[in-house]
């Protein structure tokens, strides 16, 4: 028991010294107002001891005192506050050329599909220096896929993606906990995170998958039929997918959209409700006939055949996450809400 | 006590259990010092209690207001099938109970008995109407599976103005969640109004209430507006979504 | 000062024997239907106090699970309704009526001037109703308990747990409407049953404190019965308001279920400052430094207090801006806090400290809420959140205010007026004893669990077998809780000891300030031989400790 006695844990990622550097700020700070609190109360307690003979004195307050100490608190949690949205605004904010992961989790277990296939079970192996975005979806309950190593800590939401991202700067195995109580075996969510030498992770990463992940969309894309109506020239009675991920998309109702994760994903699982401009609704709904798995790997493959990878990670991921319809439905961005006639 | 007696002077004002009781309303409570105090404090009391409904409601509402502006049309929709021209008349049979229970406040006020109990009786008619008006429309959605629950149905059912659209029946359930709990809960309170109300119809008709105390018709007719006033608010918002 | 006064007692009988609140009547159901709200006050103790000692056997048998990493004393799902239950019981059984139902109910007539408070038959409305959730809590935990959380996220909690969601539910819808007829008493009784010249600016600041748990007490919890009655309605007939495979947002559950959860904690802890303050003003035998201050900064917090509740949503999934403004208002309603801390270490200024049981618990207060208040500035921060939300780091922050912080003020308070409601003085020097075991025992359980927190264990963990290294203090923690768990008992023990064999106590043991202090002790049914008028001030230690008044020695 009292061989392994750490009371720090490890930084592993270029978050982590961030956020340690502003917890010790924090301890010191705080550490200085508690100590002076503690060292007037042992102070008066002694010092202003009852005495017999000896009266209190009766002090009715005093305004400008009370203003200053209300002043200066003030000032230091304003302080406090300004530098830790700074990090947190770094943290929820994925940069633009990341590496993409998708996690579904579920009761009990984290479920890890990288783009170019690999799947691991309670697993995610990366390389060291990469910046590592996690897009994640939950089949039941809400998880939270916690590293503390990394410092980070997200919501995995039924319904919807939520994203979280990292850049691991040490190798090593850390762990992974889901932190948000999901029944039974929640203390049994646990996992690894692996991250290895660049040349180490290109071996495992190369080593024996099934294929990249927009690969096995293409597939999926294909067996569902989807390409015959989403074609690629402008004849389809779908929207051609070509190029269209993270461009704005008219909507039959004069909103305009982002086409980004959740959106595409709202598409296939409840197609009507965001209708593109000028087709019919005669998509069907694919609820119930495919996994999240799968939608991820469509997903994948629609991103695949846009030209660019687009820089809206960032506006994603920052604009007001909204509701999902159903299952799998995602938190899709409106640039406006209203329909009031 | 030595204590206490350089720290302020007591004076005799009101000598409690007293031989020499100064003579006061039957109705003043023991521990009231005065009879305004007792009426100041029911009424104060009944506007904070009311003040918990309101946020109780709230919480009805704001839900709603979210899902309304999330799923619009779709509330549009299933808005268009509970009959607006039925929630109308109930809205002004609500509207008439409150001039009712002015009355009934006012003739208690006055001295005149027998305008509060015909008003009290009108006030709990028109409660029941209410209650039966809104009795035929849960019947009417039940007969059309309109229920949320094992047999709830809404397939095809076109979004106003937009045809060949149809509505997500997902999103109507919800709809209909909320029409049922609001509409329930706002029953409920009505149901628990015309309890006090026939509580208040018996004491007048025994003659308790004077001009000098009539409290309680007082603080159940706040009660009631406030049943009346959360109506109002439901009718437009579950009623109207974009009729024309 | 203490018990051994140099100043003749009148020549009354001793309050003991002249008809008082407790011997005015005997029999049960003098008891159970009575509108005496000193009664009702004892009704509330005791039934509080068994819930109090059930919570902590739930807390017990977690703290012993967590001695090994492996989960091998109990089950996983008995462990997790282990701290379901003892976070309801503890919430909404113990920590919420606590001070409000039993020291409040007890002392607000009395310092106000009143005989009662303005509806006595809602005030025994509002024990029943206590009784009836309470017992239907029981019944929940009897037939297998709940494992939800106490806060029961949606959709585990409508759509996946076998657990009786539905009668816990209704447990704690009954006990909330308990909550709201006792704030509404209060504030009603504050406005207008204050005798003659108890202006506001004379009220004790525990008056000002329930005033502002009042307030939260009605406006916030009628927000959790509809939460309640979204859930049960979801759970029975598979409606679809929080589950989003039936178009539903688990995140609004989230707001509805913390905008009520988040005031909830002003009502656990504001009527334990009050306490505090009364406290510190009489054993430093001054008024309150800053009067004004301290009363509008309790109406601040319950105002500030209804504005930040997504900070328990950093990392749910609401958006960055949302975030950035709830951490601005967290650090708002942390101001108010602050500055009563500063308010209450320059009344000890130019003092004369006296150090009997109920200053210790107001020491312990000092320092712990202290702690817990800045460890609160740490879960503001965002960039510190995301990484110790959903940990140990968080459990020990609540722990440090709601045990370190309310719970002390409360045996404090007990302590303080425990002449009043009994008419006999506890034994002081096991009562010392006593403070310094809780305070002892509660650090050495909590503080661990700061660092146990940023190393990142999660919390509602039954095994941490993949993380052996947190288990020594894991071990540190649990040997506190048995030590603090004896510094709990010891109170019980001897209160009930000295009901019987304690000296009897006189009008006003401790020579304080307060109307309360002015009646006898135990005080008549209706609380004043004559109404009170108050031509004094507040806190008027400096009359109280005249010249010609002799002050009391200290007999140590």
């Amino acid at each position: 028991m009292l061989n392994n006695f750490p009371l720090w844990p490890q930084q592993a990622s270029t978050l982590a010294h961030r956020v340690d550097a502003l917890y010790i700020f924090l301890l010191i700070v705080t550490g200085m107002m508690a100590l002076l609190i503690f060292v007037l109360l042992v102070y008066f307690a002694a010092r202003y001891r009852h005495r017999p003979g000896v009266r209190a004195e009766q002090i009715e307050g005093s305004t400008a005192l009370e203003i200053t100490w209300s002043a200066i608190p003030f000032f230091i949690f304003m302080a406090i506050f300004v530098w830790g949205a700074v990090v947190y605004f770094k943290e929820r904010t994925p940069p633009a050329d990341s590496t993409e992961v998708y996690v579904v989790a579920k009761q009990w277990m984290w479920k890890v599909e990288h783009a170019e296939g690999q799947r691991e079970i309670n697993e995610l192996h990366v390389p060291v220096g990469r910046d590592v975005k996690l897009i994640m979806t939950s089949q039941d309950v809400i998880h939270s896929f916690y590293i503390p190593a990394f410092r980070i800590k997200q919501d995995v939401l039924p319904g919807r993606y939520t994203v979280e991202w990292f850049r691991a700067t040490k190798s090593g195995v850390y762990h992974l906990f889901c932190a948000e109580y999901c029944g039974t075996q929640h203390s049994g969510m646990v996992g690894s995170i692996i991250v290895q030498e660049p040349a180490e992770y290109e071996a495992w990463i190369n080593g024996g998958s099934t294929g990249p992940l927009s690969a096995n969309g293409e597939k999926i894309f294909a067996e569902l039929g989807c390409a015959t109506c989403h074609r690629s020239d402008t004849q389809g009675r779908g929207p051609n997918l070509e190029g269209v991920f993270g461009k704005p998309v008219q909507l039959e109702d004069g909103r305009t959209v982002t086409a980004d994760e959740n959106y595409l994903r709202e598409c296939i699982l409840d197609p009507g409700a965001k209708r593109v401009k000028g087709f019919q609704p005669i998509m069907p709904t694919f609820q119930g006939l495919v996994s999240e798995e799968q939608v991820n790997a469509l997903v994948a493959y629609i991103k695949s055949i846009s030209p660019v990878r687009p820089a809206d990670s960032a506006k994603t991921n920052a604009r007001l996450l909204r509701p999902r319809d159903q299952t799998s439905e995602p938190a899709r961005e409106r640039t406006n809400g209203s329909q009031v006639q | 006590m030595q204590n206490n007696a350089s720290a302020g002077s007591f004076t005799a004002v009101h000598d409690h259990h007293g031989e020499a009781h100064v003579a006061h309303n039957p109705a003043l409570l023991h521990h009231f010092a005065a009879p305004q105090q007792q009426r100041d404090a029911a009424s104060l009391g009944m506007w904070v209690f009311l003040a918990t409904e309101v946020m109780f409601f709230g919480g009805l509402f704001c839900s709603y207001l979210i899902y309304r502006r999330w799923y619009f049309s779709d509330f549009a929709a299933a808005s268009k099938t509970i009959n607006m021209y039925l929630g109308a008349t109930n809205t002004g049979v609500l509207i008439c109970s409150s001039l009712t229970v002015v009355l009934a406040v006012w003739a208690a006020q006055t001295a005149r008995r027998a305008l509060l109990v015909g008003m009290l009786v009108i006030t709990m008619l028109l409660g029941l109407v209410f209650l039966g008006i809104k009795g035929v429309e849960y019947r009417e959605k039940f007969e059309e599976h309109h229920v949320p629950g094992a047999s709830f149905s809404f397939d095809h059912v076109e979004i106003p103005g937009h045809p060949g659209q149809f509505a997500n029946p997902r999103h109507a359930q919800i709809f209909f969640t909320l029409y049922f709990v609001m509409t329930g809960l706002h029953a409920l309170h009505m149901i628990i109004g015309l309890g006090i109300f026939t509580w208040l119809l018996i004491m007048a008709w025994k003659g308790r209430f004077t001009p000098e105390w009539h409290t309680p018709v007082e603080i159940g007719g706040l009660y009631w507006h406030f049943v009346d006033i959360v109506w109002i608010y439901l009718f437009p918002l579950l009623y109207l979504i974009d009729r024309h | 000062m203490s018990m051994a006064t140099a100043i003749p007692q009148p020549t009354s009988p001793p309050a003991a024997e002249r008809e008082n609140y407790l011997n005015k009547e005997y029999g049960v159901w003098s008891w159970l239907l009575t509108t005496d709200h000193k009664r009702i006050a004892l009704l509330y103790l005791l039934s509080i106090t068994f819930f109090f000692f059930i919570g902590g056997f739930f807390a017990l048998l977690i703290r012993l699970e967590l001695l090994t990493p492996a989960g091998d004393l109990v089950q996983a799902d008995t462990y997790n309704k282990l701290f379901t239950m003892h976070g309801m019981v503890m919430v909404f059984f113990f920590l919420i009526p606590s001070i409000p139902a039993v020291l409040g109910n007890f002392l607000v007539p009395l310092m106000v001037g009143a005989k009662d408070l303005a509806f006595p038959r809602i005030n025994l409305l509002s024990w029943y109703l206590y009784i009836i959730g309470g017992v239907m809590m029981l019944h929940c935990m009897f037939t297998g308990g709940v494992d939800t959380g106490w806060t029961f996220y949606a959709p585990f909690s409508t759509s996946f747990t076998n657990t009786n969601i539905v009668e816990a539910g209704l447990a704690i819808f009954v006990a909330g409407f308990s909550s709201i007829l006792t704030g509404l008493n209060f504030v009603v009784t504050i406005h207008r049953m204050r005798a003659p010249g108890m202006t506001w600016s004379r009220l004790p600041l525990f008056i000002w404190a329930h005033y502002a748990t009042s307030i939260i007490q009605l406006l916030g919890t009628p927000v959790i019965a509809v939460t309640i009655v979204l859930v049960a309605a979801e759970r029975a007939l598979h409606l679809g308001i929080f589950d989003p495979k039936l178009g539903g947002d688990p995140v609004l559950f989230q707001h509805l279920f913390w905008f009520y959860s988040h005031p909830a904690v002003y009502i656990m802890i504001l009527p334990s400052m009050g306490v505090v303050t009364e406290i510190i003003a009489c054993f430093s035998r001054k008024r309150i430094f800053g009067y004004h201050f301290v009363a509008l900064s309790s109406i601040a917090i319950a105002v500030f207090g209804f504005l930040v509740w997504a900070h328990h949503m950093f990392v749910a999934g609401i958006s960055v801006y949302s975030a950035l403004v709830f951490s601005f208002l967290s650090y708002a309603v942390a101001l108010p806090s602050a500055i009563k801390v500063f308010n209450w270490t320059a009344t000890l200024y130019k003092g004369s400290i006296h150090y009997d049981a109920p200053m210790l618990y107001a020491f312990g207060f000092l320092g712990l809420f202290t702690i817990g208040g800045l460890t609160g500035l740490f879960l503001a921060a965002l960039g510190i959140d995301v990484h110790v939300t959903d940990t140990y780091f968080v459990v020990a922050h609540f722990h440090y205010i709601m045990v370190g912080g309310a719970v002390m003020g409360y045996l404090g308070g007990m302590h303080f007026w425990w002449p009043k409601i009994s008419g006999r003085l506890y034994p002081e020097g096991w009562a010392r004893l006593a403070a310094l075991i809780v305070f002892l025992g509660f650090n050495l359980t909590f503080f661990p669990q700061f660092l146990l927190g940023y190393m990142g264990m999660p919390r509602r963990y039954y095994d941490y077998s993949h993380m052996p290294e947190f288990q020594i203090l894991n071990v540190l923690s649990t040997a506190g809780a048995t030590i603090l768990g004896v510094g709990y008992l010891l109170p019980m023990v001897y209160f009930l000891w000295s009901m019987r064999y304690g000296k009897p106590a006189s009008d006003n043991p401790w020579n304080a300030a307060g109307l309360e202090w002015k009646t006898a002790s135990p005080p008549p049914t209706f609380n004043f031989d004559q109404e009170p008028v108050v031509t004094w001030e507040a806190y008027n230690y400096e009359e109280l400790d005249a010249p010609h008044n002799e002050e009391v020695p200290v007999a140590k």
